[in-house]
């Protein structure tokens, strides 16, 4: 019997940490992921969970203290934002290169300078090269079921690499919202016991972890990392189906919202996927042939897949929160590269929005979709990448 | 049944760093690892920093470790044996692991004093049951003899070369034993490869105790001091003997010199064969020579009062 709660993203993400009892957990503070392991502190504290906790200095030394961990053998986690992940970054690439599967709940929030608490994905984007599985969330519950599934995902023996879940600092960490949690065997039946791959503490049977490896075989340790992310998309498809029917909630690599009969569509990550829709619909009680498509894994980027959602559109507004300064939005780039592959292409546009927190209100949706619907009339592109909802 | 620290008995025990690691000859740093592998009585994991040691000892599919090991990146080898140790407790709580386990790094100077120190005090502050030993060689010498904040006084190095207007490095070096000692840790000690059982029975101690405990011990770098390559452990004694590098320990605050040398001598002694202080005996420079030497003599009677004080 599922319960339905009301609780806020980082409660909500918490909780899923409690149910899946990892066996150590790293945790250094930063707004706005604070609150999240500072819950999962009392569930600690209160004998709720059998994890170890390792309250470190930085969050430098929190991931790689997971790395040591992960290396150690057994089932690790840890969240942060912003500047955290930043001062992460480094480890980042060290634990998907040494294939450990620690799961990271993201909130995301921008980057300083100038330091701003409030929600964005820069911190997120700067960190899609790192060889972590990036998984996206629109609301509490998104983020619940997804850290969930992470786990399942990270530590499947064709994948064992390092998983992200993000949802919105502030929008969805801060808000109170309703979400149902499983039960907590239900959990524990679906993540399952951890299963060790090489573990440092099998002393009988010593490993070597982080070697130095040069021009000999380096380029092929590399490849190795892009081949398993080749395998990422029918895992995570695999294990959405098993999560659906303890659920009853089903996921896909994205989500497409009326996308099948669309001309015109907007491509947007995380909360703002919840506000675009309500106009959305408010377009198509017009007449308006208007989609939606809300990417949920974000690395890998499922080219084919979102390129054959969107290809028979007119025209495509990809909405990015975050920017690539001298470059277009990272989602931009992705959505653009999908569709170079599709013979009929849509027009394209790239809008930047809500860095630092800037609200994303129905009205900019609403005066993208309306651009998009001049785009599809004169076959014209006023200008590639803009930013919107700016104070002049 | 615990093996005496007698060469006899030692020399039956299996090397558990082996042959065939890329490290120089004559560097101090494997003596450092040999020694401490020899001397523990537990099975060991081990974790290096970024480093001579650890981009000589795993090298693509080949490893010199005969115990379980892992490096991950510079500054952070404090953390990372401190996952490797908490996930121990957790999986000791739960009955998946029985055995007695312990834990050690083995980083150098750079990976210490300077860019890994806030990962180590992180570390000792937590209480983690970890053994961190620095082998101390002076400077940053995997990338090529940069000064760190271990470097002597007046060293030349080749970020602090002595030149027509500075005399090599123009610092005092950072007592890093100290700082440690300072974080009222269970236990902390210096040490040095010439006199193996002082060291293997700091060792010994170390791992008996539960908790973080530091060793600093000076490994000898004969390309950063431009000293004969067979000179290391007859360096490492005259550091010693001039108390540049005296023998102590910190047992739970109580600060306990662990060898005098009978004849104290002069810190002339120690930089004479090594090419890095060869600019100080010029006329123009004899200040930093009596510089160190204060210095020296001043530390050494520190240490000796503080020790006497709590004897």
């Amino acid at each position: 019997m599922a319960r339905i709660v009301a609780v806020t993203g980082n409660e909500a993400v918490a909780e899923a940490l409690r149910q899946t009892n990892p066996d150590v957990c790293a945790a250094y503070p930063i707004t706005p992921a604070t609150e999240l392991m500072q819950r999962f502190a009392a569930f600690v504290s209160n004998g709720q969970v059998d994890t170890e906790l390792i309250l470190v200095e930085s969050e430098h030394s929190a991931m790689s203290a997971c790395i040591g961990a992960a290396a150690g053998g057994g089932r690790v986690a840890t969240a942060t934002s912003s500047q955290g992940l930043a001062l992460m970054w480094e480890m980042l690439f060290i634990a998907s290169g040494m294939r450990l599967p620690i799961i990271m709940p993201i909130v995301n929030r921008s980057l300083s300078a100038p330091i701003n608490i409030h929600g964005d994905h820069s911190d997120a984007m700067g960190a899609r090269d790192s060889g972590w599985i990036q998984l996206w969330s629109e609301n509490g519950q998104e983020a619940y079921d997804n850290t969930i599934q992470a786990f399942r995902i990270a530590e499947h023996m064709d994948i064992r690499l390092p998983t992200m879940v993000c949802m919105d600092g502030f929008i969805i960490s801060h808000s109170i919202e309703r979400v149902e949690y499983l039960e907590d065997n239900e959990v524990r039946n679906f993540v399952g016991e951890y299963k060790t791959l090489n573990p440092l503490l099998d002393i009988d049977n010593p490993k070597s972890y982080g070697p130095l490896i040069l021009t000999d075989l380096y380029h092929e340790y590399k490849r190795a990392q892009h081949e398993v992310m080749t395998k990422v998309r029918g895992v995570i498809l695999n294990v959405a189906e098993e999560f659906e029917k303890i659920s009853g909630r089903r996921y896909g690599l994205f989500e497409a919202y009326r996308l099948d009969d669309a001309e015109i569509a907007l491509v947007i990550l995380n909360s703002a996927a919840g506000t675009s829709k309500d106009v959305i619909d408010e377009f198509r009680e017009r007449g308006i042939k208007a989609g939606l498509l809300k990417p949920r894994l974000f690395r890998p980027f499922p080219y084919e897949e979102i390129a054959d959602a969107l290809k028979h559109l007119k025209a495509i507004c990809v909405l990015d929160r975050a920017d690539s300064f001298g470059g277009y939005g990272p989602l931009f780039a992705e959505v653009s590269s999908a569709l170079f592959q599709v013979r009929e292409r849509p027009k394209m546009v790239n809008k930047i929005y809500g860095l630092g927190g800037r609200d994303f209100l129905p009205y900019h949706a609403e005066r993208v979709l309306s651009e998009l619907v001049d785009i599809t009339k004169t076959n014209k592109v006023r200008i590639v990448k803009e930013y919107i909802g700016v104070r002049e | 049944m615990a093996v005496e620290l007698r060469l006899k008995e030692l020399s039956k025990k299996e090397d558990l760093f082996t042959h065939g690691h890329r490290l120089c000859s004559g560097c101090g740093a494997p003596i450092v690892v040999k020694m401490v592998l020899l001397a523990s009585e537990y099975p060991l994991i081990a974790c290096s920093s970024t480093g001579c040691l650890e981009v000589s000892s795993c090298i693509s599919q080949y490893t010199a470790w005969k115990v379980p090991w892992i490096h991950s990146a510079f500054e952070n080898a404090g953390a990372t044996i401190a996952g490797v140790e908490t996930m121990y407790r957790a999986m000791k709580k739960k009955g998946k692991v029985d055995k007695e386990i312990k834990f050690v790094t083995f980083c150098g100077d750079g990976g210490t004093y300077d860019i890994g120190l806030q990962s180590l005090s992180g570390a000792m502050e937590r209480g983690h049951d970890m053994l961190y030993i620095c082998y101390d060689n002076g400077a940053y010498m995997n990338t090529g003899i940069q000064r760190s904040s271990a470097t002597p006084l007046g060293a030349e190095t080749t970020t602090s070369p002595a030149g027509k207007v500075i005399p090599g490095k123009t610092q005092e070096r950072k007592n890093l034993t100290r700082i440690m000692a300072a974080h009222d840790i269970p236990y902390v000690a210096q040490a040095s490869i010439s006199y193996w059982l002082d060291l293997m029975k700091k060792v010994r101690k170390a791992f008996s105790i539960k908790g973080p405990k530091f060793m600093n011990i000076l490994s000898p770098c004969n390309r950063g001091w431009r000293s004969r390559t067979d000179d290391a452990i007859m360096l490492s004694r005259l550091a010693v003997d001039t108390c540049y590098w005296p023998l102590y320990e910190v047992e739970n605050g109580v600060t306990r010199i662990t060898f005098k040398p009978k004849e104290k001598m002069p810190i002339v002694d120690f930089l004479k064969p090594q090419g890095r202080f060869r600019h100080l005996f010029s006329p123009e420079n004899e200040w930093i020579i009596k510089k160190l030497q204060e210095d020296i003599d001043r530390e050494w009677k520190r240490l000796q009062k503080e020790s006497s004080l709590q004897a």
